[in-house]
């Protein structure tokens, strides 16, 4: 073997054919590490609010400004399929929905749940705002 | 009994402790699952109280926390688990892609004191709100 051992080699990806479940994996990692990056902006949000009116009403201004937007309606999808990607981690690791057609079919309710809530909560966000 | 031939990689004492080639047992990730069942209902009630609050002037918001201490108790229950979850799911991708062993033990140990400083950071906000600033 090319590692010199008989242990077993993890496959590797370059000869993998692509398919749909392993978007939605490595996308699970992205929208996690993302997430990780927009708690700097709610960690922002609190302390302003605690600290008082002028810091809290600059960190509101950001956020309703047009890079504050983008962000967080990137958070917002990000946040949406996380969630709904990490219920479906859930479900495999209780033992269900493991098999090739069930993966798919999650992939799919995943993938539109995540734009659909998305949307959904742009459009209650706007009207309230 | 399995004998210890060429073809069994393990050694005996590898075997006993049966962790396979990690570290540590199953902690970590029955934390990541633990964190993760939490997360479901707090960041649902997290998007809806964002939502409700959206252009609320400091004010406003603050009244929010000190009027509901149920807000601010799920507030910090949704950041201190966000950050344990993170602090975890970073430790694991910085596993997966750094394999230098000092530039690894870097990344981890100062993400995971990144997140507990931000976790006390927004608890504190929190707190200091709704007990009256
Ligand atoms: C909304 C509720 C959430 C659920 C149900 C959830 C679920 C999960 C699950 C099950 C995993 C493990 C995936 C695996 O084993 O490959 C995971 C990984 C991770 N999560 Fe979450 N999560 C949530 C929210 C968050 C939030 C808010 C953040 C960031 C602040 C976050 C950051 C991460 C990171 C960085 C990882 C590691 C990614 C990886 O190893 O590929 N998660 N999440």
């Amino acid at each position: 073997m090319a590692n010199g051992s008989s242990r077993p080699l993890s496959p590797h990806l370059q000869v993998y054919r692509f398919q749909w479940t392993m978007a939605l994996s490595i996308t699970h990692r992205i929208t996690g590490v993302g997430l990780v990056l927009g708690t700097l902006l709610l960690t922002w949000w609190l302390v302003a609010a605690a600290a008082g009116p002028e810091a809290f009403a600059k960190a509101q201004k950001f956020i309703g400004s047009g890079m504050g937007l983008l962000l967080l309606f990137g958070w917002t999808w990000a946040l949406f399929y996380h969630l709904g990607n990490g219920i479906r981690h859930l479900v495999w690791d209780a033992g269900y929905a493991l098999d090739l057609k069930n993966a798919e079919l999650g992939a799919y309710i995943v993938a539109g749940a995540s734009l659909g809530l998305t949307i959904l909560a742009w459009i209650v966000g706007l009207a309230v705002w | 009994m399995t004998t210890h031939s060429a073809k069994n990689l393990r050694s005996p004492l590898s075997e006993a402790r049966g962790l396979g080639s990690s570290k540590y047992g199953t902690e970590h990730w029955w934390h990541q699952r633990l964190t993760a069942i939490a997360l479901v209902p707090l960041t649902i009630w997290f998007v809806i109280a964002v939502i409700s609050h959206l252009g609320a002037d400091h004010a406003q918001f603050t009244a929010w926390l000190k009027g509901s201490p149920l807000s601010a108790i799920l507030l910090i229950l949704t950041a201190g688990v966000t950050f344990h979850h993170a602090q975890g799911g970073m430790q694991v991708v910085i596993e997966d892609y750094v394999h230098v062993e000092w530039q690894k033990l870097a990344g981890i140990i100062a993400v995971k004191f990144l997140c507990y400083a931000l976790a006390a950071a927004c608890i504190f906000a929190v707190l200091k709100i709704s007990f009256g600033a």
